[in-house]
């Protein structure tokens, strides 16, 4: 089993930081986006694309580059946080989100924005689309790996179940998701909207093999996606457990910033904790 | 008239698999329908490309987005009722949108369908495709119509929406006539009326123009087989040419072909104009002649159509 060295997940971990400090910058300065989703995915986005994904930023279609596909479109500012940061656009565009004309839209655009992989913002269409990405990889024989992150609020659409049976019933272990699992959806808690558990029942009935974690715990993230990389012949589940609007002491477990800016006061609070500046 | 009757679905298997000998990024998937979409044809030569999404027509949609993401060419099927409304969301979202190379090719649409009755006869298919940017509408006349179309697409980048039948089909397109998307043929010159056609409907506007010359009616005919890209230049000359127009579709009158020529007149040039189609209805079960006859899909309808019109003529 590999072991990462402190030196190398204090980066990762610095890395993500800078990464919550642009999501809220960006948020405020387009005065609209969700920063609570955003917030709970930064630690899972920045370990797949500082370490996990196997990629190249100057070459965002590099034929055999893994993908990554944020199913949980609405946190587009945590992804194009972590694109700008590893060099798929200029840091000094994401001030541009949701403005005309940007190409950072408010939910992700495989058209317009270098880097990503797949149109979302629906829910529950990234897995379905994800396993796509692994049947043309298997039908290739290329080795090359799909990582899709929902929401668990996304466990309540029907397709997303489809696309359970489809990924296990076609042995696609070259695909590994993750579920953002912040127990919040926009109306409430979830299991007081659309009660979920036993979810980790639900996706071993589906026939995937599933790993629990704490989805801001870095060593966690990346050894769960290294035990998905080893599992022939079925997909990987990781439920990370997190908090929405991790990082920002107002904003945890928050149902209010799921969808909201914050204002002025609440921005310079935000960045003070996150180490930065307003 | 007496034409020869084929099966379009047979022409889609075919064209398939050629497709998939001569080209090794073509896949197909289906909502197990495949025996009677045809999709199976596909299946048993090239069963590593063909994936069956069982009924769950979402799921399949969205696959079909990342495969195409990956650089294949998709081909798609399922009955129309189900490869639309069913999997709206999924069209819109990840293929519409996004411009990805998915080939919706559904079958059984329109009230031909038959004996399953109204859950399963679409009438409101091309209506809720044609309004997608990005999505190609295509309605081929007959058999080999849906052999070129189904060559034709698979040759070109982004996604469309062809309708075929259930039903065997009058071959009436000329087996020399290339299909263009861009241009709707004139199967028949007239200057008096013109009666344009989709699908099985093509082959009741030539009987239509026969009839109408025992009244001393001259009818020019179109095979609008394209809905979007709409030829605009073809119906627009024919309406200056002609002076009326009548549209026939096995669909409702409401937002498909009809609707859409209808647009391209007030806009251009307006003349008295009919719709036939289905009467803004849901189907029912019944054999396919009497459902022709019932919802208003016959040769008699286009005649009388044409009546009314060339009473409005100036």
């Amino acid at each position: 089993m590999e072991v990462y060295d402190g030196e190398f997940i204090s980066e990762l971990e610095a890395a993500a930081k800078r990464i919550r400090r642009h999501i809220i910058k960006m948020i405020y300065e387009a005065g609209s986006g969700h920063p609570g989703g955003s917030l709970s995915a930064a630690d899972i986005l920045t370990a797949m694309y500082f370490h996990i994904l196997r990629h190249d930023p100057k070459k965002p279609d590099w034929p055999d580059r893994d993908r990554f596909v944020l199913s949980k479109g609405h946190a587009a500012p945590a992804l194009y946080a972590t694109l700008a940061e590893v060099g798929y656009f200029p840091q000094e565009e994401l001030c541009t989100l949701r403005k005309m004309g940007s190409r950072l839209q408010g939910h992700p655009c495989m058209r317009k924005t270098p880097g990503v992989e797949m149109s979302t913002g629906s829910l529950g269409h990234g897995l379905a689309a994800g396993n796509g990405m692994a049947l043309a990889a298997k039908l290739d024989r290329k080795l090359y790996r799909i990582y899709v992150l929902c929401g668990d609020g996304e466990m309540d659409v029907g397709e997303t179940w489809e696309a359970a049976m489809l990924a296990s019933h076609y042995k696609l272990d070259n695909i590994t998701m993750y579920i953002d699992r912040n127990k919040l959806q926009l109306d409430g808690p979830t299991e007081k909207i659309m009660s979920l558990e036993p979810l980790s029942d639900k996706w071993t009935a589906f026939g995937w093999h599933v790993i629990e974690i704490n989805g801001h715990n870095m060593k966690e993230i990346i050894h769960a996606t290294n035990e998905a990389k080893g599992i022939k012949g079925r997909p990987t589940a990781i439920i990370c457990h997190t908090i929405k609007g991790k990082g920002v002491s107002y904003m945890e477990g928050s149902l209010h910033f799921h969808g909201k800016a914050p204002n002025k006061a609440e921005y310079e609070q935000a960045m003070k904790e996150l180490g930065g500046e307003a | 008239m007496k034409w020869k009757e084929e099966s379009q679905r047979k022409q889609y298997g075919r064209a398939l698999v050629e497709l998939g000998k001569e080209r090794s990024d073509i896949v197909v998937l289906d909502a197990d329908l495949s025996s009677s979409t045809r999709t199976a044809d596909f299946a048993a030569v090239f069963p590593e490309r063909f994936f069956n999404c069982g009924i769950a027509e979402q799921n399949m949609m969205d696959t079909a987005a990342g495969l195409a993401s990956s650089g294949k060419t998709v081909f798609v099927s399922t009955f129309a009722v189900f490869g639309t409304g069913r999997c709206y969301d999924q069209i819109r979202q990840s293929i519409a949108y996004p411009n990805l190379n998915v080939k919706i090719v559904a079958s059984h649409a329109g009230i031909t369908v038959g004996g399953d009755g109204a859950s399963h006869q679409i009438v409101e298919d091309i209506a809720l495709i044609r309004v997608l940017p990005n999505m190609q509408v295509i309605v081929p006349a007959d058999s080999p119509e849906t052999y070129k179309v189904v060559k034709h697409i698979a040759g070109t980048k982004g996604p469309c929406y062809v309708r075929i039948g259930r039903a065997d089909v009058p071959t009436i397109t000329d087996e020399a006539t290339p299909f263009d998307v861009n241009k709707a043929p004139v199967l028949r010159d007239g200057k008096d009326i013109t009666l344009i056609g989709c699908g099985i409907m093509v082959s009741k506007c030539l009987e239509a123009a026969e009839e109408l010359t025992k009244h001393g009616i001259d009818a020019r005919v179109i095979n609008l087989h394209t809905i979007k890209p709409i030829d605009e230049k073809t119906i627009v000359k024919a309406a200056r040419e002609t002076g009326g127009v009548v549209t026939a579709e096995e669909h409702s009158v409401m937002m498909g072909m009809g609707s859409a020529v209808a647009m391209v007149l007030v806009e251009n040039f307006h003349v008295p104009m009919k719709r036939v189609g289905i009467p803004d209805v849901f189907g029912e079960s019944g054999g396919c002649d009497e459902l022709m006859a019932k919802y208003g899909l016959t040769v008699d309808n286009i005649v009388e159509a044409a009546h009314d019109v060339l009473k409005r003529k100036k």
